[in-house]
């Protein structure tokens, strides 16, 4: 046993020393020029109901374009875990990766490969932020910037247009929720909305038991509250759970944002009307579309540029190269059956 | 080793077979497997878990177990990276510090273990738990950056047709080989293994050598932080989460016995290269995740099962070639 280790310890040093080390070089272009085009899209994890509804974009795109699309999830959420999965698909020879990536920053390496051998990379949900140039363009769900003000009017047209309202965010330091919460206090100062007040934000750190709780002393230290608006789906349901057990539907009107899943049962029984998301299946349909259309050389991204979809609207890609997919869905009784994530 | 002298196999030889056979699978599933380019570099991603397994195997042999290598491995990278980009510490300052981190955290556990005669399964379950949170104090949900040009992508470095690190663990391998099977030390380690007690008596110093076992293991996990920061290129408290299992999976399958004083090196470096052949093949022929992992789960249980079979098959065996000595 040892003396064969011995040999292989040798036969590796010796190696070592006569080849001297160097840094690879990427040249070859390993990406396929024949067959049909391959686009491959790997979400943050596997069983996620949300990047399913995702998935069903892409095969919806794909179905109409006639690319070969495959969905290869990692089985934990986890940037490490989505490198080996990336550096197969380049050896495979795919002509577009679609990802939503685990980490802005680690997995940049590795799709810089990937773009060197000429493998067109697209972020999907989420980008790489400080690492734009790891991706050649970006799809998010929705213009973050309107966010507030859509849920904002969402609030006023539930409660009429008057009266007491709270929020319930995340945690105090969530950057997504401070930005939209930003927006909100924007939209706030819309004559529209003169007659609304916003009495505070309360954050129930996205843990269900906590945001239970600071939804119902909201209920106990404002009587006259009219509206719950939490853009955040655990805050949503838990502020839906104590309006619901304080049988103070219809009095209190909880909006917000949330996924049909978690919300279903409220809206079903009435707890809550409306409330809203964005649509990730037509984000997966959209980025779907550019990901074969930019393997294929039709669309050439750059900030300002017009993309048309072939079944039909058009897009305006922005700073960065990042397409927003569309306005926020608002969910209620008539169409929440048909969603399911 | 003593029961892989077994009359029917060597647990190396089957392990070889295997690897042979996930060879051909991969061919069979991938025309783009068989690329010895290609599969020399996908070797970069096991190297962290194949040093980290080194030393998981002589800390089995001696008849424990280290459940903190992967939480090690990121708090030693995290702290390196803070120590660089929060403090201004010149980097290969932050990375002997980072590593001199680790070999505190690897003592740590031997000083609890041996000092306090505590199970090192209790014990590097807690401090598993207590360095992985940690790292997410030091650094939060953020990635640490910013590391020196020639710090990063280690992985890209090839030496000829191998990539460098590569190259690392095999001398490394090479290196625990030899300490193990021709060292005094070494063969200590198997006779604790075997019996802790009839070892003190004997007049080893058992506890100096289970707590330099811990240290070194530390240190070893520090060191694969490092290529793992350099590999990313940044330092997250969430790395290598879960490898630990995957480092115990390489020891275990290698024929490494899981009570100690059995096994060697060798089968953890050709469990940990059938494993890589097979995420590999399956990968490229686009398996999902779910169907790999239960492909991995059954040819574990496999292959520790096969050769304990065996091993009563020799025993009934032996009782009828000699019926009196069995009694």
């Amino acid at each position: 046993m040892s003396s064969m280790w011995k040999k292989t310890a040798g036969a590796a040093l010796l190696l070592t020393l006569l080849s001297g080390c160097h840094r690879q070089i990427v040249t070859q272009t390993t990406v396929s020029t024949s067959g049909p085009i391959r686009v491959v899209f790997i979400p943050k994890n596997s069983g996620n109901p949300y990047f399913d509804a995702v998935n069903t974009g892409f095969k919806k795109a794909s179905g109409q374009l006639g690319f070969k699309y495959t969905q290869l999830a990692p089985a934990t959420a986890e940037a490490t875990n989505q490198i080996p999965i990336i550096q197969q698909q380049i050896q495979n020879g795919v002509n577009a990766i679609a990802i939503s990536p685990n980490s802005t920053d680690a997995l940049a390496p590795v799709l810089k490969q990937a773009m060197q051998k000429g493998v067109t990379v697209i972020t999907v949900d989420a980008d790489m932020t400080g690492s734009e140039s790891s991706r050649n363009a970006c799809v998010l769900p929705t213009d973050f910037s309107q966010v507030g003000s859509s849920q904002i009017e969402l609030m006023g047209s539930l409660m009429g247009y008057q009266g007491k309202f709270a929020i319930l965010s995340a945690t105090t330091d969530a950057p997504n929720q401070n930005f939209w919460i930003a927006g909100m206090k924007q939209a706030l100062k819309n004559p529209k909305y003169s007659k609304m007040t916003l009495v505070g934000i309360v954050y129930g750190n996205d843990d269900p038991q906590k945001s239970l709780l600071e939804a119902q002393s909201l209920l106990t230290r404002y009587p006259d509250l009219k509206g719950i608006l939490a853009p955040t789906s655990v805050g949503l349901a838990a502020a839906a759970q104590a309006v619901e057990s304080a049988r103070d539907a219809g009095r209190v009107q909880v909006t917000g944002l949330g996924t049909p899943n978690q919300m279903r049962r409220y809206v079903t029984d009435g707890t809550v009307k409306e409330f809203a998301l964005w649509d990730p299946s037509a984000m997966g349909d959209l980025a779907g579309t550019l990901a074969y259309l930019m393997a294929k050389k039709s669309v050439q991204p750059a900030p300002g540029v017009h993309f048309q979809v072939p079944s039909g609207g058009s897009y305006q890609f922005g700073p960065n190269n990042v397409l927003s997919t569309g306005p926020l869905l608002t969910f209620s009784k008539s169409n929440i059956g048909s969603y399911h994530f | 080793m003593k029961s892989s002298h077994s009359i029917f196999w060597r647990n190396e030889y089957t392990l070889a077979a295997l690897t042979v056979l996930a060879l051909l699978a991969g061919s069979r599933l991938s025309s783009h497997f068989l690329d010895a380019g290609y599969l020399l570099g996908t070797t970069t991603l096991y190297v962290e878990t194949g040093i980290m397994a080194l030393l998981m195997t002589a800390i089995i042999i001696c008849g424990h177990i280290d459940l903190s290598v992967a939480s090690t491995l990121a708090l030693t990278a995290a702290a390196t990276g803070v120590l660089h980009a929060q403090y201004a510490v010149p980097f290969w300052l932050a990375c002997c510090l980072g590593m001199l981190l680790a070999g505190m955290l690897g003592a740590l556990n031997g000083v609890l273990i041996v000092g306090m005669n505590l199970p090192s399964l209790t014990v590097t379950l807690g401090t598993m738990a207590l360095y992985r949170g940690a790292a997410q104090i030091l650094i939060g949900d953020h990635s640490v950056g910013g590391f020196p040009a020639w710090f990063c992508g280690v992985d890209q470095v090839y030496a000829g047709p191998f990539p460098v690190t590569l190259l690392l663990l095999l001398a490394g391998g090479c290196a625990m080989a030899l300490f193990l099977q021709r060292t005094t030390l070494g063969r200590c380690i198997y006779a604790i293994g075997n019996n802790k007690t009839a070892s003190r008596l004997s007049g080893l110093r058992v506890g100096a050598v289970e707590a330099l076992l811990f240290t070194l293991s530390g240190l070893a996990a520090g060191m694969c932080g490092l290529l793992m920061a350099s590999r990313l290129s940044v330092a997250r408290f969430d790395m290598a989460s879960g490898k630990e299992l995957d480092v115990i999976t390489a020891v275990v399958l290698g024929g490494t016995d899981i009570f100690g004083g059995k096994g060697g090196v060798a089968g953890t470096l050709l469990a940990l290269c059938l494993l890589a052949l097979l995420r590999t093949g399956m990968g490229l022929a686009d398996i999902p995740s779910e169907k790999q992992q239960i492909v991995v789960g059954a040819l574990l249980i496999g292959a520790i099962a096969l050769p304990r079979l065996a091993e009563l098959a020799r025993k009934q065996y032996m009782k009828r070639q000699k019926p009196a000595a069995a009694g």
